[in-house]
């Protein structure tokens, strides 16, 4: 079964950048520039790229937060694309956002408990146990314990206001969970908890999440397929052991060889393998022209800076492993920095 | 940077404008308000109806509002005349109109009493400025001493103090009953600079207190927030000697902030210091700006607003750019 | 030991650190004893609050403007004892023979000075004979050597027009004009993305070889450990928990918090698990540290051994490969082979 939950096409977000007196429109900042993309109901799809890539605006535009400049949005077959937020409403129930700072995203003057309960209040959903009931559930769900219905977010550690964070995007038992780096901001024992528990919740509801990060290791351990970002466009999709056992566009091999390997025995075959990539990543102001990349990439030809390559299937791939590359990369292509990944220990 | 002063500027410039309008508005709406006439105001009561006609047609009280407005704002920038047939008065600019009271040219009034409140305003502002950030460095940098926390009661006593309070206290221990200060008049510094100062420093420690007690909280809370920060952990770590660490590196940052207060306080007392000049006597334009509106005299409050108005504009533009230029992030933005 | 063994480049001896506060003393960090050889890594893991920085910010007696804190203990710097001398020698040290590079570039950095003369300022401390012209020059070449284009312009840019990486590499640059012998790394790569740390993390081996300086690497990243480190500190509650040659340790690691924190640790280098297996629970206030063991509320073995782990504190054990657990080293090794390793 391959029902998509969400589907993208050519979608679009370009922040404008005004200057002087009169605040003129100058340019754009490309945030999202075009990009394709499904969901498929009961999966989780990783998103990673490096910061300023536009996952964050991306997510945030899929769950509608944002107006996007071009492209469409489907969400279980309806467009959502240009909604209104009144005509929003009743969908807000089925998607949700968790974000990364456990601190700012929730408010330091309301109680938890007020916190989980407010989207059930606003949704004016009905809770046959009563309101409190339905928010000690909640919590013991996400593993907190309930009794601290009563207290304040500045009394509970960063992983903790976490799972309330999750607490509060469960409450309208969605069907799309968008996490925008839900664990970046956890010590690595912390992560693996609330990883752990966003796997179980997952199986317990049929929950579909899309889950954005910039740590490789994370997103393959929990994604079904992944996408991989960069400048505003997806570079590579495609299930995940496609993706990090055979990595296409020389971008995700950049990527993936960077990722620090915790083993010192192997510390110099990995460095030695690895792909360094030299200067910055480019404006989103003013991308280069034909194929984002080609600035950094050291397989680029005259034809990257002229075409810009589709999202396509490339070279014999599965049809669900998609490049954008004119020349990627092939399996036994002596590519420094081939990620050590597919043997195991 | 210059587009950012460009911008400031127009900024600035219509600021002022939106005061004008305000202010006239006010001007033109308290006699509808009140019932009085200004050309009652301005003549008197005893006045027979036809030279109150004359001095309508003469202020141009019987135009539209906008022509009126027009008229004051001609006045501002080229001079205007008034017309009251053959005879014609002619106010230079910037022109603010006649005093109902005195007859006076409201211009050359206010700027007759001018350097009295920039005496005051400035002789003070230097006072609480040395005194109130060097108590307020020294507070952060012993935080929680017997120093820190004599210095900041202090603060606090100074700044829960009523202006009049200390005045005439001060005014009480040092002129009446140690005789060590002159009581009286305020002396052109032209004339007698020693005089001039001598009557001014009373009421410059008295506004100065206030100030500086205010500053010096706000100095030390700034400067600890600053010396929090993790490039003074580097400089440290640089192997920079304290003294550098602070004197150049905290203090730049640390007094930003003041900056910013510093130049909108001094730009409100500049446009009057009124409760100061009333306890000392001294007659600037706060003194001005009292008398006026005890007399109903709204031409001579309307060129005080705007005279106050234009300082603390002023005050805002000099801070915006020093600003800039203290900041680079502000200047290369 | 005897006396004639000479004392290695650094040793610290039963450092300890205390912060008065209002809520009680914190026990940042409590009797770390290791010591370091020129040339050579030591990396330092720990969860966030373990005291990691305060243990570096010690050795750099960057604690000494800290009305609030107290430090103890002995901390040897090439024969010299640090703790307790003036504050005028500990100043002549920092940013010569040892210096820092901090987590966050941009907040580390100046925003009202260039990153050129925030770079001529350290250099010039030091070497307050140099003119500023020569030390221009110094800065421009330490700025080429970390790999910053066009240094000459770059140098009168502010810390604001850089990129994140190359702010970091700005800070290397201040961090090595003088040449260090010791170069303390706090986070160095957090910050940054994973590309950008590669870059970094190379640079910073490159120089290292280069200079022949020995290194400091702090981090929460077990793999940024594994790809610099000789040596490992793993530290839990302000205490070392385990010490050990880097390879030891992640092949036999042996104590259950670090199999906890390599358990935590989704690896791209191995096959995907089903599932994580993280320590439980979160870490310990250090003003109300556990009694005995401070690890025993989130260890699964603390009850196998009678219950010394609730009592007693256990003490660093083991030479070369040291452990502070209650357990035996057979059992542990045990329990790692049998229960642990196959989860890994
Ligand atoms: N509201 C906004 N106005 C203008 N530009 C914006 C806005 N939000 C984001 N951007 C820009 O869009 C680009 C993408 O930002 P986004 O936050 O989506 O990146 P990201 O991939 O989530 O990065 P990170 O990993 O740092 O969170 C960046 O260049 C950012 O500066
Ligand atoms: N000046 C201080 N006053 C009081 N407590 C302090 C002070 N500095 C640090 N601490 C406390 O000491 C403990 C150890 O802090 P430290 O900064 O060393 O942690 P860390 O291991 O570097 O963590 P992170 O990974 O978050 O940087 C923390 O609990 C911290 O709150
Ligand atoms: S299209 Fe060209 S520049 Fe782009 S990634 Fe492929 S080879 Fe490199
Ligand atoms: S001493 Fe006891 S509680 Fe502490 S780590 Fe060892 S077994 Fe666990
Ligand atoms: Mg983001
Ligand atoms: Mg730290």
């Amino acid at each position: 079964m391959s029902e998509n939950l969400l589907e993208v096409t050519g979608l679009q977000k370009h922040f404008p950048i005004t200057k002087g007196l009169f605040k003129r429109q100058v340019g754009a900042v490309r945030a999202v520039d075009g990009i394709d993309l499904n969901v498929v109901a009961g999966e989780t799809l990783g998103v990673v790229g490096e910061s300023g890539c536009g996952k964050s605006t991306a997510g945030r535009l899929f769950t509608r937060i944002l107006e996007p400049t071009g492209g469409k949005i489907v969400f279980e077959g309806e467009d959502i694309t240009h909604k209104s937020v009144t005509q929003m409403r009743p969908l807000r129930r089925d998607v949700q956002m968790i974000f990364q700072d456990p601190y700012s995203s929730l408010n330091p003057r309301h109680t938890i408990g007020t916190i989980i309960s407010a989207p059930l209040q606003i949704q004016k959903i009905p809770t046959p146990q009563g309101l409190k009931k339905a928010v000690q559930e909640l919590l013991e769900l996400v593993g907190l314990n309930p009794e601290h219905y009563n207290r304040y977010p500045h009394e509970f550690s960063g992983g903790q206001r976490q799972r309330i964070g999750i607490a509060r995007a469960l409450a309208l038992r969605p069907k799309l969970i968008i996490a925008d780096e839900p664990v970046s901001a956890l010590d690595v024992s912390i992560q693996a908890q609330v990883v752990n528990l966003l796997e179980d919740l997952q199986s317990e509801f049929d929950l579909t999440y899309v889950f954005i990060a910039h740590d490789l290791s994370v997103v393959r351990h929990i994604s079904d397929r992944v996408a991989v970002m960069y400048l505003g466009k997806v570079m590579e999709i495609a299930h995940r052991d496609d993706l990090y056992k055979n990595p296409r566009h020389p971008y995700t091999v950049a990527l993936m060889s960077a990722v620090p390997v915790p083993d010192p025995v192997r510390r110099d075959s990995a460095q030695r393998g690895r792909v360094l990539l030299t200067g910055d990543v480019p404006s989103p102001i003013n991308p280069p022209s034909g194929c984002r990349f080609r600035t950094r990439c050291w397989k680029a030809q005259d034809i990257c800076a002229t075409e810009e390559p589709p999202l396509v299937q490339r070279l014999d791939d599965p049809d669900s492993h998609l490049t954008a590359c004119h020349f990627p990369v092939v399996d036994d292509e002596a590519v420094a920095g081939r990620a050590p990944a597919a043997t195991p220990a | 940077m210059l587009a950012y002063l460009i911008r400031r500027l127009i900024n600035a410039v219509l600021t002022l404008l939106v005061v004008s309008l305000v202010t006239f508005g006010i001007f033109f709406m308290v006699p509808k308000i009140t019932g009085s006439d200004p050309a009652l105001l301005y003549i008197g009561k005893t006045s027979d109806a036809a030279s109150i006609e004359g001095i309508r047609v003469k202020m141009g009280l019987n135009d539209p509002v906008l022509v009126q407005y027009g008229k004051f704002l001609k006045g501002l920038v080229a001079g205007r005349d008034y017309v009251s047939g053959p005879e014609v008065t002619h106010c230079d600019a910037p022109c603010l109109g006649y005093s109902f009271k005195t007859e006076q040219e409201v211009t050359p009034l206010l700027m007759s009493v001018l350097p009295v409140t920039l005496s005051l305003a400035l002789g003070a502002a230097i006072l609480w400025l040395i005194i109130g950030v060097s108590t307020g460095v020294i507070s952060a940098l012993r935080r929680g001493s017997l120093l820190d926390r004599t210095v900041m009661s202090a603060a606090l006593f100074g700044v829960s103090m009523p202006i009049y309070f200390t005045g005439l206290i001060a005014s009480a221990i040092f002129v009446y009953q140690l005789g060590w200060l002159p009581q009286g008049q305020y002396v052109p510094f032209l004339e007698s600079p020693s005089e001039w100062f001598t009557q001014l420093l009373l009421p410059w420690i008295t506004l100065a207190f206030l100030f500086a007690a205010t500053y010096a909280r706000l100095t030390r809370a700034n400067m600890l927030e600053t010396l929090g920060e993790d490039y003074i952990r580097t400089a440290r770590a640089k192997g920079l000697p304290e003294r550098v660490v602070i004197g150049k590196h905290a203090l730049r940052s640390g007094l930003t902030a003041i900056v910013t207060v510093f130049g909108l306080d001094l730009g409100a007392l500049l446009g009057g210091a009124v409760l100061t000049e009333k306890v000392f006597n001294l007659r600037g334009l706060g003194y001005q700006a009292l008398q006026a509106i005890q007399g109903n005299d709204l031409p001579v409050i309307l060129g005080v607003t705007m005279i106050a108005a234009g300082f603390i504009v002023i005050a805002n533009l000099v801070v915006d750019l020093v600003y800039g230029l203290i900041d680079p992030r502000v200047r290369l933005a | 030991m005897s006396s004639v063994t000479p004392r290695p480049f650094l040793e610290v001896k039963d450092l300890t650190v205390r912060f008065e506060t209002d809520d009680g003393i914190v026990q940042a960090v409590t009797e770390s004893n290791f010591s370091l050889e020129a040339g050579k890594t030591l990396g330092i893991v720990g969860e966030s609050g373990s005291g990691k920085s305060v243990t570096s910010l010690a050795l750099l007696g960057l604690h000494r403007t800290r009305s609030n804190a107290k430090v103890s203990g002995q901390i040897w710097l090439d024969d010299q004892e640090l703790v307790t001398a003036s504050d005028q020698d500990v100043r002549a040290l920092r940013g010569g023979k040892m210096s820092m590079i901090f987590q966050d570039p941009l907040s580390a950095m100046h925003p009202y000075y260039t990153v050129g003369a925030q770079i001529v300022e350290a250099y010039r401390v030091h070497n307050p004979k140099v003119s500023k012209k020569a030390a221009r020059e110094r800065a421009i070449d330490m700025l080429a050597r970390v790999g910053i284009p066009q240094p000459s312009r770059r140098f009168n840019d502010y810390a604001h027009q850089f990129s994140g990486g190359m702010r970091q590499r700005a800070m290397i640059a201040m961090a090595l004009v003088n040449d260090p012998k010791l170069l303390i790394a706090d986070e160095p790569t957090t910050a940054l993305d994973v590309t950008v740390q590669a870059q970094i993390l190379d640079l910073i081996r490159d120089l290292q070889q280069e200079f022949h300086s020995a290194v400091i690497m702090i981090t929460h990243d077990l793999g940024v450990v594994a790809e610099l480190a000789d040596d490992v500190l793993v530290m839990y509650g302000g205490k070392i928990i385990e010490r050990g040659a880097a390879v030891d340790l992640f092949q036999r690691p042996q104590h259950p918090y670090t199999w906890g924190l390599l358990g935590s640790m989704p690896r791209l280098d191995r096959e995907v698990r089903d599932r994580l297996t993280p320590v439980k629970g979160s870490p310990p206030s250090l003003i109300n540290l556990p009694s005995g063991c401070a690890f025993h509320p989130r260890c699964p073995y603390a009850g196998r051994n009678g219950d010394r782990s609730f009592t007693d504190t256990p003490v660093l054990t083991g030479g070369a490969h040291a452990v502070a657990c209650h357990l035996p080293a057979e059992e542990r090794a045990k329990i790692f082979k049998e229960e642990v390793a196959p989860n890994l």
